[in-house]
C-alpha cells in the first residue's frame, strides 16, 4: 500500500506540473482541443487513482474539477481566465493534500467544500444541467468494451485505467504482456503499471464501494476489468485515438511515441549511491595511478590503463543516468508567469529555449528555486505594465526569454526580459540607505558593479512589495544558492531596455576537474571551471609581479590584472610567492564577476577530484568549497573561486581594483560633490555624503568665545572654522557654513561661497601635504582641491578638554584603501595618536621586522588578523575598521569594530582600548 | 538527565585532566596520521584527515578547552565519532580504559569552572582519588565560535 502511494505521489505530482502548463497553454488558446483533452485525461487519471486508493478529499476535488473541464470539452462552457484560475486553485489544493499525504501518509483533515462548490457553481451556473458529467458515464462504457473503436469509448477506457503515465505510454505498451507477471518476476513496478494483486489489495482495504459514488456491483467489476489490462488498453487506445483525432492530437501522440522506448523508473537514491560508488572508484583509480607513477616498470601499468578507461566510461555513463533536461526545472514557470499576469494585469510572453539541455539532477534540484525566483522577479519587477510599455514605445506584451546551453563543462542559463532595466541611481540610493556601501565606494564603481548590489544581502528595489515578491527570498539568496553549487550569477541591464541574468553552473557537483596548486608545503585544488589561464611569473618568464602601493598586479596583454598571493588569502605566513626573485605561477580565475590572479608557488597537475562537503565548523569559511582526497590518500582543500575573489575584494586587492577601474574608465561612476569657493578663485570640493546640512548665518550672530568663532545653533554652541583661516570669516552679510555632525558633536566649516552640486567621478589624482586638503581631482575639466573635512572638524574642536596632548601613543594604521587611509590618518593624529601608516601587508610586516611597537593596530580586519596570525604584535589590541560586518573569521580577536564613516566611534574605541592597555601596563 | 543508574565511559587524558566520554558516542579510536591543516579555520580545528576514504574533521580537544598546545612530537589519539553525516576525530593526549560509574557519583558542573569547560561538560564524577569530568561530545563539536569570541 505504501509503495503504491509513493508511486501515486510521484506520478501525480508530475501530472500536475503538466496540467499546470497545459492549462496556461489552453487559456491562451481555448480552442486547442488536444491540450484540453490532455488536461482532461490527466485530471481523470488522478481522480481514478484517488478513488482506488480511497483518497476521498482528492477524489472529490478532482471530480469537481473534471466536471468543469468536461463542460469546456463539450463546448457548453467557454474557458475564461476566471475558470482557469479556479481550476488552477484546485490543482494547488490537490498539491497541498498530496504534500500532507507524502508526509503523514494520510490526506489530513480539511474541508474542501468551498472549492468544490465554486467549481460546481462554475460548471452548473453557465451550463444546462442536462449535460451529464462525462466522468460518470465513462466507467460503464469501459465495461462494455475495454478496447473499442470510437474515440469517446477509447478515451473512457483509457481514463479508467489507473494511471498510465502520460510520459511513457509507448513504453508501457512494449511491456504489455508482462503486466500480469510483475509479482512473479519480483521487479519494481513500472510507471503506470499497477499489479493486479496490489489493486485488489487496495480495493479491499477501501471501505465500501467508494468508487464513482457508490453505484452497483457492475461498476466495480468494470473497474476491475479495466484494471486487469490497464496498460493494454492504454497503449492500444493511444494509437487508434491518434489516428482518428485531428492533426494536432496526432502530432502529440507521435511525439510521445518518439520517446525512448525502453525506459525504467529508478529510485534516485539508487542513482545517488551509484554515483558515490563511482566517485570512490575514481579515487581508488587515482591512488593506483599514483603508485604506478612512482614505479615506472610496474606490471600493473597495462591493466591500470584499462581500468582507467573503463572507469572513465563508467563515470560518463553514470553521469548520464543522472542527467535531466533543464526543462524539468522550468515546468512550473509558465504557471508562475501566468499568475503574475493575472495578478498584476501585465502581458508577458515566456519564451523557453534549450529546454533539452541536460545537467545533473542534483544541480537541477538546487537551481529550481533560484530560477523560479528569478523568473518571478523578472515578471514582477522587470516587465512593466502594458500602459507603461506602450508609453515607452515598446510592444505591450513583454517577453521573458529563458535559454540554456552548454559551454565548456558548464551550463549557462539566461533569463532575459525586455522590461524597464535596473536603474543604477535607484540602486545607489538604496545602497546608501541600507548602508551597504559609502558614497565614495559607489562613486568608484561601474554601472554594472552598482547593479550587482541587487545580489547583496537584504536588498530589494521594488518600491512596493507586491503580492508576488517580498516572500523573504531575495536575490542574495539566489546568489548564495547558486554559488553554493560552484556556480556564478551575473547580470547586465540597460535602463529602459531590459535585464539579463546569466547563471553559469557546473554540469555536475560530484566530480570536478581541478588544478592542484601548492603554496608553502600545502596543496590546494582550484576548480578548473573558474580558471581562465595560467601565467608563469618570475625569472626566465615574460611576466613579473609588480607592486604599486602594496597592491600587486601583473601586466597581461597590455592590461593590468590585480593579483594576490594565495598565502595572503589563506593568511599563512612565509615568503611571498611571485616576488621578482622567486618563480611562481599566477592562476587567473574569473569569479564573482571579476578577474583576478592568484599567485601560487607551483601548479602540479590537473585531477578529477571528488568533492566532499566540509563539516559544520569549516563550512563558514568562504574561501573553501569542500575537500577532496588525492591519489596519495592525503586530504586537500578545494578553494572556492567565488569566496577567494570576494575575500580579495575586501583585502589588499582593493587598491589594485581601484587602479583597474581607473584603467577601465569607460564606465565612470559618479558621486555627488559640493563645490565651494574659499581661499582663491578655484572651486574646492566636498563629498555631499559627509555634509550634515548647509546653513547661512548672519555675520553678526557669529561670536568669538575663548579665541574661537562660535554661533548659537539649535540651542548649542557650534564651533566654526574657515577653510581659509580665522580672519577669513565674514564680518558682515551672511556667512555660508557647512555643518558636519559626528558622534553627537557638530562643527561648522565656513566657506566664501557655495557654488554648485555636481555629479562627477571623484578620482583623487594627487595627494596633498597641505593640512586641510586631501588631494586634487579633475572635476568638470578643472583641477579641484578636495577638502579634508576630518582635519577641519578637528580644528574646530581643537582645544576641547578631553584631549591630553602629552599622551601620544603610537598606533599602526593598516589600510589598503587610499581614500580611507587619507581620511583616517589625520583624524587619528588629531586625536592625539602617533600614526604610522601601512598601505599593505608588506609595509606592516616591514614595520614589525624593524621592531616597531604600537599601542594599538587599526585598520582592515582581515589584514589585522593576518598580522596577528603571523605572530606580529599578537598581544596588541586590534581595532577593525570596515563597512562589512559579514566577514566571519576576520573578526576573531578584534577588540572593537567600527565602520569606515564612523570617525567618532573609531576614536572612542581607540581611547577605550588604549586606556585598557594603560591599566594592564 | 536520564534515569540511568550508571554510565559507561572511555577515559581519556587531555592535558593533566582525565575525562570520561560516553562509550556509545565513540565509533572508534584511531591514531591520527597525515592531518592536513586548514588555514583560516577556527583555532580548535586541527585539520582534516583521511580515514579509510572518508574525510574526518580533527578537533583538538586541548585547544577547545583552552589548554596549552600539545608539545611538538607528543603522541595523540583520536576519538572517531559521527555527528549527523559528518565524521569527527577528537584529538586527545591518551586513551585509557573503559569504566562504569554510578550515576550517584555525578555532580553538576561547578559554576566557577572556565566557561570553555562548562560549555562541554555534562557533569563531574567524584572518584576516590580524582575527579573525572564527563564530556558531552556533541557540545564539544558544536560549541564553536561562540565560546571563542567571548
Amino acid at each position: 500500500m505504501d509503495e503504491l502511494i509513493g508511486e501515486f505521489l510521484g506520478e501525480t505530482s508530475e501530472s500536475l506540473d503538466v496540467i499546470d502548463n497545459e492549462l496556461v497553454k489552453f487559456e491562451a488558446d481555448p480552442t486547442d482541443r488536444a491540450t484540453l483533452d490532455n488536461i482532461f485525461r490527466l485530471v481523470h487519471t488522478i481522480k481514478g487513482t484517488c478513488g482506488f486508493l480511497g483518497l476521498e478529499r482528492l477524489e472529490a476535488i478532482a471530480h469537481a474539477g473534471e466536471t468543469l473541464l468536461g463542460k469546456f470539452r463539450d463546448g457548453s462552457l467557454v474557458a475564461d481566465s476566471t475558470a482557469v484560475t479556479l481550476v488552477l486553485q484546485s490543482l494547488d489544493r490537490i498539491k497541498d493534500i498530496l504534500g500532507t499525504l507524502g508526509e503523514t501518509g494520510s490526506e489530513g483533515e480539511g474541508d474542501d467544500s468551498d472549492l468544490i462548490s465554486r467549481l460546481e457553481a462554475m460548471a452548473m451556473g453557465q451550463a444546462p444541467a442536462a449535460v451529464a458529467p462525462v466522468a460518470e458515464t465513462a466507467p460503464a462504457e469501459a465495461e462494455a468494451s475495454p478496447v473499442s473503436e470510437t474515440l469517446d469509448e477509447l478515451e473512457a477506457a483509457f481514463l479508467a485505467a489507473p494511471g498510465p503515465d502520460e510520459d511513457a505510454p509507448a513504453a508501457v505498451g512494449e511491456d504489455e504482456e508482462d503486466v500480469g507477471f510483475d509479482e512473479a518476476l519480483g521487479r519494481a513496478l513500472r510507471p503506470g503499471e499497477v499489479s493486479l494483486a496490489d489493486l485488489e489489495a487496495a480495493f479491499q482495504s477501501t471501505p465500501g464501494p467508494e468508487f464513482d459514488e457508490g453505484e452497483d456491483e457492475d461498476e466495480d467489476e468494470a473497474a476491475m476489468e479495466a484494471v486487469s489490462a490497464p496498460a493494454a488498453v492504454a497503449a492500444e487506445s493511444a494509437k487508434p485515438a491518434a489516428a482518428t483525432k485531428p492533426a494536432p492530437a496526432a502530432a502529440k501522440a507521435e511525439s510521445h511515441a518518439a520517446r525512448p522506448v525502453s525506459t525504467i523508473r529508478v529510485n534516485v537514491d539508487v542513482l545517488d549511491s551509484l554515483m558515490t560508488t563511482v566517485s570512490e572508484l575514481v579515487l581508488a583509480r587515482n591512488q593506483l595511478n599514483q603508485i604506478v607513477r612512482e614505479n615506472e616498470d610496474s606490471a600493473l601499468k597495462t591493466p591500470l590503463q584499462r581500468l582507467t578507461s573503463v572507469t572513465a566510461e563508467l563515470q560518463d555513463d553514470v553521469m548520464k543516468t543522472r542527467m535531466q533536461p533543464v526543462g524539468d526545472a522550468w515546468r512550473k514557470l509558465p504557471r508562475i508567469v501566468r499568475d503574475v499576469q493575472q495578478d498584476l494585469g501585465k502581458k508577458i510572453d515566456l519564451v523557453m529555449e534549450g529546454e533539452e539541455t541536460e545537467l545533473d539532477r542534483q544541480v537541477l534540484e538546487l537551481i529550481k528555486d533560484p530560477l523560479t525566483h528569478m523568473v518571478r522577479n523578472s515578471a514582477d519587477h522587470g516587465v512593466e505594465m502594458p500602459e507603461k510599455r506602450k508609453a515607452a514605445g515598446k510592444r505591450e506584451t513583454g517577453t521573458i526569454r529563458l535559454s540554456a546551453y552548454h559551454e565548456g563543462g558548464a551550463i549557462i542559463i539566461k533569463i532575459a526580459d525586455d522590461g524597464a532595466g535596473l536603474d543604477p541611481e535607484k540602486i545607489k540610493a538604496k545602497v546608501l540607505e541600507k548602508g551597504l556601501a559609502s558614497e565614495s565606494e559607489l562613486a568608484s564603481m561601474s554601472e554594472q558593479q552598482v547593479q550587482r548590489f541587487i545580489f547583496a544581502a537584504g536588498f530589494s528595489t521594488a518600491a512596493q512589495v507586491t503580492n508576488l515578491s517580498g516572500r523573504g527570498v531575495g536575490m542574495d539568496v539566489v546568489r548564495t544558492n547558486i554559488e553554493q553549487i560552484g556556480g556564478t550569477v551575473d547580470l547586465s541591464s540597460e535602463l529602459g531596455k531590459g535585464t539579463t541574468f546569466s547563471i553559469k553552473i557546473p554540469l555536475t557537483l560530484a566530480i570536478v576537474s581541478a588544478l592542484i596548486v601548492t603554496t608553502g608545503d600545502a596543496r590546494f585544488a582550484v576548480p578548473q571551471l573558474a580558471v581562465r589561464e595560467l601565467v608563469r611569473v618570475g625569472p626566465g618568464s615574460d611576466h613579473k609581479v609588480e607592486t604599486m602601493n602594496g597592491a600587486r598586479m601583473i601586466r597581461l596583454r597590455d592590461r593590468l590584472l590585480p593579483v594576490v598571493g594565495l598565502q595572503d588569502v589563506l593568511g599563512t605566513s612565509g615568503k611571498i610567492e611571485g616576488d621578482a626573485s622567486i618563480g611562481g605561477y599566477v592562476v587567473i580565475i574569473e569569479a564573482a564577476g571579476r578577474k583576478i590572479g592568484l599567485v601560487v608557488a607551483d601548479v602540479l597537475d590537473t585531477e578529477e577530484i571528488v568533492v566532499k562537503p566540509l563539516s559544520g565548523p569549516l563550512r563558514g569559511i568562504s574561501i573553501y568549497s569542500g575537500a577532496t582526497l588525492l591519489g596519495d590518500g592525503s586530504v586537500i582543500m578545494i578553494l572556492d573561486p567565488n569566496g577567494v575573489a570576494q575575500e580579495i575584494a575586501h583585502g589588499e586587492a582593493e587598491a589594485a581594483q581601484d587602479i583597474e577601474q581607473a584603467d577601465r574608465s569607460s564606465h565612470p561612476a559618479h558621486q555627488r560633490l559640493l563645490l565651494v569657493r574659499a581661499v582663491g578663485k578655484e572651486a574646492k570640493a566636498v563629498p555631499v555624503s559627509l555634509i550634515t546640512r548647509l546653513e547661512e548665518f548672519a555675520a553678526d550672530d557669529i561670536e568669538v568665545a575663548d579665541g574661537r568663532h562660535v554661533v548659537q545653533y539649535r540651542g548649542r554652541l557650534l564651533p566654526i572654522v574657515h577653510v581659509g583661516g580665522e580672519h577669513a570669516i565674514k564680518t558682515e552679510g551672511r556667512q555660508p557654513v557647512l555643518v558636519f555632525s559626528e558622534d553627537g558633536k557638530s562643527a561648522g566649516v565656513a566657506v566664501d561661497e557655495i557654488l554648485d552640486v555636481i555629479e562627477e567621478t571623484l578620482d583623487l589624482q594627487m595627494g596633498s601635504e597641505r593640512p586641510g586638503i586631501i588631494g586634487s581631482a579633475i572635476l568638470k575639466g578643472e583641477a579641484t582641491e578636495v577638502l579634508d573635512i576630518a582635519w577641519h572638524m578637528e580644528q574646530a574642536w581643537a582645544g576641547t578638554p578631553q584631549r591630553r596632548p602629552n599622551d601620544r601613543r603610537a598606533v599602526l594604521l593598516v589600510e589598503a584603501d587610499a581614500f580611507s587611509r587619507r581620511m583616517m590618518a589625520p583624524l587619528l593624529a588629531a586625536a592625539g595618536y602617533d600614526v604610522t601608516v601601512a598601505s599593505g601587508m608588506r609595509e606592516a610586516r616591514e614595520a614589525a621586522q624593524m621592531g616597531a611597537d604600537y599601542a594599538a593596530l587599526v585598520g582592515d580586519p582581515g589584514a589585522l588578523k593576518t598580522l596577528a596570525d603571523e605572530g606580529y604584535w599578537a598581544d596588541v589590541p586590534r581595532l577593525g575598521v570596515s563597512d562589512d560586518y559579514g566577514m566571519g573569521g576576520a573578526f576573531e580577536g578584534l577588540s572593537a569594530m567600527t565602520r569606515r564613516g564612523d570617525r567618532g566611534g573609531l576614536i572612542a574605541a581607540l581611547d577605550r582600548t588604549a586606556s585598557r592597555e594603560d591599566v594592564a601596563a | 538527565m536520564s534515569v540511568e543508574s550508571s554510565f559507561e565511559y572511555v577515559t581519556v587524558r587531555i592535558g593533566e585532566q582525565r575525562f570520561g566520554v560516553p562509550v556509545t558516542e565513540i565509533r572508534e579510536v584511531f591514531s591520527p596520521h597525515g592531518v592536513t591543516s586548514v588555514p583560516r579555520a577556527p583555532e580548535e580545528i586541527a585539520g582534516l584527515l583521511n580515514l579509510r576514504g572518508r574525510i574526518v574533521t580533527a578537533i583538538d580537544a586541548r585547544r577547545r578547552l583552552g589548554l596549552p598546545p600539545r608539545p611538538e612530537g607528543a603522541n595523540c589519539m583520536a576519538l572517531g565519532m559521527e555527528h549527523g553525516t559528518e565524521l569527527f576525530g577528537i584529538l586527545v593526549d591518551e586513551v585509557g580504559e573503559v569504566v562504569r560509574l554510578d550515576a550517584d557519583t555525578l555532580e553538576v558542573v561547578p559554576a566557577h569552572l572556565d566557561s570553555r569547560w562548562r560549555a562541554v561538560l555534562t557533569g563531574v564524577h567524584r572518584l576516590d582519588n580524582e575527579l573525572l569530568a564527563a564530556l558531552d561530545m556533541k557540545k564539544l563539536i558544536a560549541a564553536g565560535n561562540a565560546a571563542l569570541a567571548a
